[in-house]
């Protein structure tokens, strides 16, 4: 027996548990299902997979053959490399704390079953996107998350917020998975399978070809790379398909940790960097991979630092991340990214599940109407610290070591590109630690300043605030040991430079090679002692705005209003697409085919040749006289002609 | 004959499958009027009977050759050279299955719905599956031509008696529609019987060779009947008035069945019998495709008529089935077929589902609804499984379709490929915002406290269920039917025409 098939099916068959019996039967224990199969799966990761691959054991089979026709032939297989083995890590564990910590933030929940339902789902749909061995399965996982991800956005089925949102998600991807779809295609067109292995084999093989593709003679692999990062782009919420993630965090609070920071929209960088012989026979490719990362990450930096919703912040948070990793990619430094993308998971998650704490709390979203939780919920606090000065890059924590290794990367790749992300990455490293302050200044200290719809109805703001109270034991317990995380999985990263061993990279290097550094560790210790210095200014700037002068941010909102405005609005990438693409096609369909083609042109034609062929016979009806006299001179004149045409003939 | 297994069983299987039907429909002539409920049973019986038999062809089918199998042949007018001739292979084989698996399904969903008229509309219902089935199993074009009109009439009065308000101009246009291109079809058929040497015998019409002009002129005269069919745009106005103003099981059986004979008209005859003119039109072909694709999914945004939404996306996903099978390669073609058995049984799902709250709240208007998935949360479960099929998501049915169609289409043309996919982002805004609709936000009060599905409504939909789920994860028993049989069409379109240069006749010559 394979003991790794568990890994998948074990979530998928709590889902089917759930789905059959959770509403009738389980009810209220719907969660036990799917918390011992996520659980089960992270024990056979930790315990057998994990070992395996450590040992230098790479496993490729195939299960059965899912697809076959004509030279057409795809498996539902299953390969775990050192890159899987990571990936399914971070999945499994992350899943089962979050798992564990729904059970309480979702109890006495109408859809308690739903949502395990489709938290099991997701998990197996996530691993199986990660254990593939061809790109058909990878694109079967790929999709599933996005469909589980619209069920749990749209989670709160009343809420037409939310319909809308998990709508959204799941249209804007498919943009992305459309120019991913026609990446799968020309790769089978190019290789004649869709099976790693072999593709990759081949990969150099194309280096330096032109393809005609649709008119334009086009470099192969850029063609074929680019085409696959449309991809990535939607499903990791990159400029210009991000405009889904910060919408998706109508979803509850652990779908947001799970699936919009931990998992699902690393799903892409995991791509490019599953697809790395691919991309590095592209300078383009790799180049615009590298500007999209980084355009990203600062451009939702500059959007978090206004926004006034506490998961908004951290969802834009994760897109800037997410950026910081496609940057690293860019650069050829995918163990970097991929080494983020794991630290990431854990102080990111950890982030969420803080929020999700608070919002258990306070019932709001807005921080604004916050403020002070501190002394009320201590737990909470502490980890929220934690995790804002990992995301922050702060020595010693996690989220430090990869952030530095792909600053480092930046630097040290020595292109102009390279150069340029490195300022922009720099220039991120100073916004994160502001807005994650932010946030926790304007939560957990000062005064408290929400309660203003309570007082309408009679309660006073501090009658409400004693209520306050720390969330329950299954909800800080997974929070204080993601905690634990975000401080100490960096560790098994730390570079050469630190005294490490950067056993991180060293375990991935198989699979994801080794990128070529130029510089001299002075160089090294002065890439990361300015951005360490940055990110404590960063930090020290929030407290000055935000503890000291709290009269200061409102102040210079008004006086650069129109800068200010542009980062609210999200630069109005939302109303720009609405004009551009929703409303266009609306129209279109309305006013165009249905009014004028189908109704005016095609209809006209079909009513109209009966109505001329009835026309016609009502003419033709007038030389029916009934007549005797009339049909008498038709025949003579008919006879006539015909024997004048017989005889001219002869 | 060597393109023939005959029958092997102890009975002639495929007559079986087509007369049961006709049998039961004489069983519910002679019943009294009275007895509704011995009528309804006899109906369900005979379909169940007839699901049953069929089922056989699916366990006993010989997957590794493309012949005809379970073939009967008499003769039947000797003087003009008709046979009686039926017999499967692996393109046909699956519609006959489906056809009687629909049967069963219009028979529960019209259970309680259909309350004046019974008797005629079970004989109706039961002929048309007859008449169906005959469709796909006839090897005589004269055969062949009297099926496919016998079945406009059955289908004429369905539409025609039990229909919505507008049911009139429905049943006409589509009954005039459907006969101007099938009429242009006998035209063609009388020809190839002229030319052939008079015979319908539609095998032996394969083996030989036409000049260009004459393939040309009979291809577009057989693209008359099919393409309106299909329908391809654009005459595809006729199927948003007939699926709208059709019963439930009228809908069902025009979405499952009757539109996918103009596909494998294209299949069964249009490819093998003129394959340069084919090949020639290549281009039109996927034009037009591509056309319907996006037309149809588009369009969908603007309707406010439930039926009439799917309607249309039908034309946006027999655009696929086109654009596959005039892929002319493996991918497409397997592809095409599929996904004609993957609409069959998702759009036929969607229109039964629609059925279901239709008989609850008389209405199509998408805007009566909303929130259903509170009242109703089994219904709107099994309505999502169904929305997923029908935007292409891995691990239903549409997805294997449509992904083999794409691939084909991206290799004969990278461009109708390009095209095509955009039909999954469209399609996927239009089936969500319709879902988001009916099911999500606000409860609406002309919805609130409805009952959810029924034993007989559930049982009625889970085939299609099971169908969608299989044919998603493990296709290949359904694939595995076709490949012979495409790859000897393949080898008949690419070595097939007019190679052969004893014919100048040209088509002037034939008619004289």
């Amino acid at each position: 027996m394979k003991l790794y098939l568990l890994i998948p099916f074990l979530p998928l068959a709590a889902f089917v548990i759930n789905i059959l019996l959770g509403k009738e039967v389980l009810r209220d224990k719907a969660h036990w299902p799917s918390v011992l199969a996520v659980v089960g799966s992270f024990i056979v990761t930790i315990t057998s997979v994990l070992p395996q691959a450590m040992a230098g054991k790479v496993i490729n089979e195939d299960l059965y053959t899912w697809m076959l026709s004509g030279t057409f032939n795809v498996t539902v297989g299953f390969l775990i490399d050192p890159l899987t083995a990571v990936m399914l890590v971070v999945v499994t564990t992350c899943a089962s704390l979050i798992h564990i910590y729904s059970v309480g933030y979702m109890h006495g929940d109408k859809g308690y079953y739903r949502f395990f339902a489709y938290l099991s789902l997701f998990t197996f749909f996530m691993l199986m996107l990660v254990m593939g061995n061809n790109f058909m399965q990878l694109y079967f996982g790929w999709e599933g998350v996005g469909l589980c991800s619209y069920f749990l956005i749209g989670y709160y089925l009343n809420k037409k917020s939310a319909a809308d949102a998990g709508k959204k998600a799941f249209i804007v991807n498919r943009f992305g998975d459309f120019g991913f779809g026609i990446g799968v295609f020309m790769i089978f067109l190019t290789f004649g399978t869709l099976h790693y292995v072999p593709v990759f084999a081949n990969a150099a093989g194309i280096a330096g070809q032109t393809v005609n593709f649709l008119g334009w003679n086009v470099d192969l692999p850029t063609l074929i790379a680019l085409l696959l990062f449309c991809g990535a782009i939607g499903k990791s919420a990159q400029i210009p398909l991000h405009v889904w993630l910060p919408d998706a965090m109508e979803g509850p609070t652990p779908v947001s940790a799970l699936i919009h920071a931990a998992t699902m929209v690393t799903a892409g960088i995991f791509m490019v960097a599953r697809c790395n012989p691919i991309f590095n026979l592209s300078e383009v490719a790799m180049n615009t991979v590298a500007i999209v990362g980084a355009a990203t990450s600062l451009f939702a930096a500059t959007i978090a630092i206004t926004q006034n919703d506490i998961k908004r912040i951290i969802a834009y948070s994760t897109c800037s991340h997410l950026g910081l990793m496609f940057l690293a990619c860019g650069v050829g430094a995918y163990a970097a990214g991929i080494f983020h993308l794991y630290t990431h998971a854990f102080f990111k998650a950890l982030l969420f599940l803080a929020a999700g704490s608070v919002i258990h709390a306070v019932h709001t979203n807005d921080i604004q109407e916050m403020g002070g939780l501190k002394k009320y919920m201590p737990i909470t606090y502490a980890v929220f610290v934690i995790a804002a000065l990992s995301a922050a890059g702060i020595p010693g924590f996690s989220g430090f070591f990869s952030k530095d290794e792909i600053i480092w990367s930046a630097y040290a790749s020595h292109s102009s590109v390279g150069k340029l992300v490195w300022l922009m990455a720099t220039a991120v490293a100073f916004l994160t630690p502001f807005y994650t302050f932010r946030l926790i200044f304007l939560t957990f200290h000062g005064k408290y300043r929400g309660g203003h719809h309570e007082e309408s109805h009679g309660h006073g703001a501090h009658h409400k605030e004693h209520h306050f109270h720390e969330s329950p034991k299954i909800m800080t317990i997974p929070l204080i040991l993601l905690a634990v995380g975000a401080v100490a999985a960096g560790w098994v990263g730390i570079p050469p430079i630190l005294g490490g061993g950067a056993h991180f990279a060293k375990f991935l290097e198989p699979v994801l090679g080794h990128p070529e550094f130029h510089g001299t560790h002075a160089e090294e210790f002065g890439v990361m002692g300015l951005s360490t210095t940055i990110a404590l200014i960063g930090i020290a700037l929030a407290a000055f705005f935000y503890l000291k002068r709290t009269d200061l941010p409102k102040k210079l909102a008004e006086k650069f209003i129109g800068i200010y405005k542009i980062s609210y609005n999200k630069y109005y990438i939302d109303e720009l697409y609405d004009f551009t693409i929703v409303k266009p096609t609306m129209w279109i369909a309305d006013k165009v085919l249905v009014a004028i083609t189908d109704a005016k042109i095609i209809e006209g034609v079909v009513n109209g040749v009966p109505g001329a062929i009835g026309k016609f016979s009502e003419k033709l009806r007038k030389i029916q006289t009934g007549l005797a006299q009339h049909y008498g001179i038709f025949m003579a004149a008919g006879a006539f002609f015909t024997i004048a045409l017989v005889l001219l003939l002869q | 004959m060597e393109q023939v297994i005959m029958n092997q069983l102890s009975y002639p299987i495929l007559s079986t499958v087509i007369f049961l039907p006709v049998l039961g429909a004489l069983l519910i002539l002679i019943t009294r009027r009275s007895w509704e409920l011995l009528t309804k049973w006899i109906a369900l019986g005979t379909s169940i009977l007839t699901f049953i038999v069929s089922l056989t062809l699916f366990t006993d089918f010989d997957k590794s050759t493309h012949k005809m199998q379970f073939a009967e042949k008499f003769s039947w007018i000797p003087d003009w050279n008709i046979y009686y001739f039926l017999g499967v292979d692996g393109i046909s084989v699956l519609f006959v299955l489906l056809s009687a698996l629909i049967a069963i399904l219009c028979v529960l969903i019209s259970w309680d719905s259909i309350k004046t008229k019974v008797k005629e509309f079970y004989i109706s219902i039961l002929l048309t599956t007859s008449f169906m089935i005959g469709v796909f199993c006839s090897l005589d074009f004269f055969l062949f031509y009297l099926f496919w009109e016998a079945m406009l009439i059955p289908m004429f009065l369905i539409i025609g008696v039990w229909g919505g308000p507008n049911r009139i101009y429905a049943a006409i246009k589509f009954f005039l529609y459907t006969l101007v291109g099938s009429v242009l079809m006998l035209v063609g058929i009388i020809v190839l019987y002229l030319y052939a040497g008079n015979t319908f015998n539609i095998l032996d019409l394969m083996t030989k060779t036409y000049p260009y002009n004459m393939q040309l002129w009979l291809f577009w005269a057989f693209f008359a009947a099919f393409a309106v069919k299909v329908p391809m745009w654009p005459v595809h106005t006729w199927l948003p008035d007939a699926h709208t103003e059709a019963p439930t099981a009228g809908s069902v059986i025009l979405a499952a069945i009757l539109i996918k004979m103009g596909a494998y008209g294209f299949l069964r005859f249009s490819l093998p019998l003129f394959p340069e003119a084919s090949k020639a039109m290549v281009p039109v072909m996927l034009t037009l495709s591509v056309i319907a694709i996006i037309y149809g999914a588009v369009i969908c945004f603007a309707q406010t008529d439930l039926k009439r939404l799917i309607a249309y996306s039908s034309v946006s996903h027999m655009g696929f089935v086109t654009l596959g099978i005039f892929a002319l390669n493996t991918q497409g073609i397997e592809g095409g077929i599929l996904q004609m058995l993957n609409h069959g049984i998702v759009t036929g799902a969607l229109f039964l589902s629609v059925g279901i709250i239709y008989e609850r709240t008389h209405s199509r208007l998408i805007a009566d609804y909303g929130g259903l998935a509170t009242p109703m949360p089994i219904y709107a479960a099994f309505f999502m499984v169904f929305t997923l099929a029908a935007v292409g998501l891995p691990g239903t049915n549409g997805f294997i379709g449509e992904f083999l169609i794409l691939l084909g289409g991206f290799t004969a043309n990278k461009l109708a490929g390009v095209l095509g996919a955009t039909g999954i982002i469209i399609g996927a805004g239009y089936m969500l915002w319709l879902y988001q609709k009916i099911f999500f936000t606000e409860v609406n009060k002309k919805v609130m406290g409805l009952p959810d599905m029924d034993i007989r409504e559930t049982i009625t939909l889970i085939p299609l269920i099971i169908l969608v789920l299989w044919i998603g994860i493990y296709p290949n028993p359904f694939l595995d039917f076709m490949h012979p049989s495409v790859q000897h069409l393949l080898e008949r379109v690419n070595t097939g025409g007019v190679q052969e240069a004893n014919i100048a006749k040209t088509i002037m010559e034939v008619i004289r």
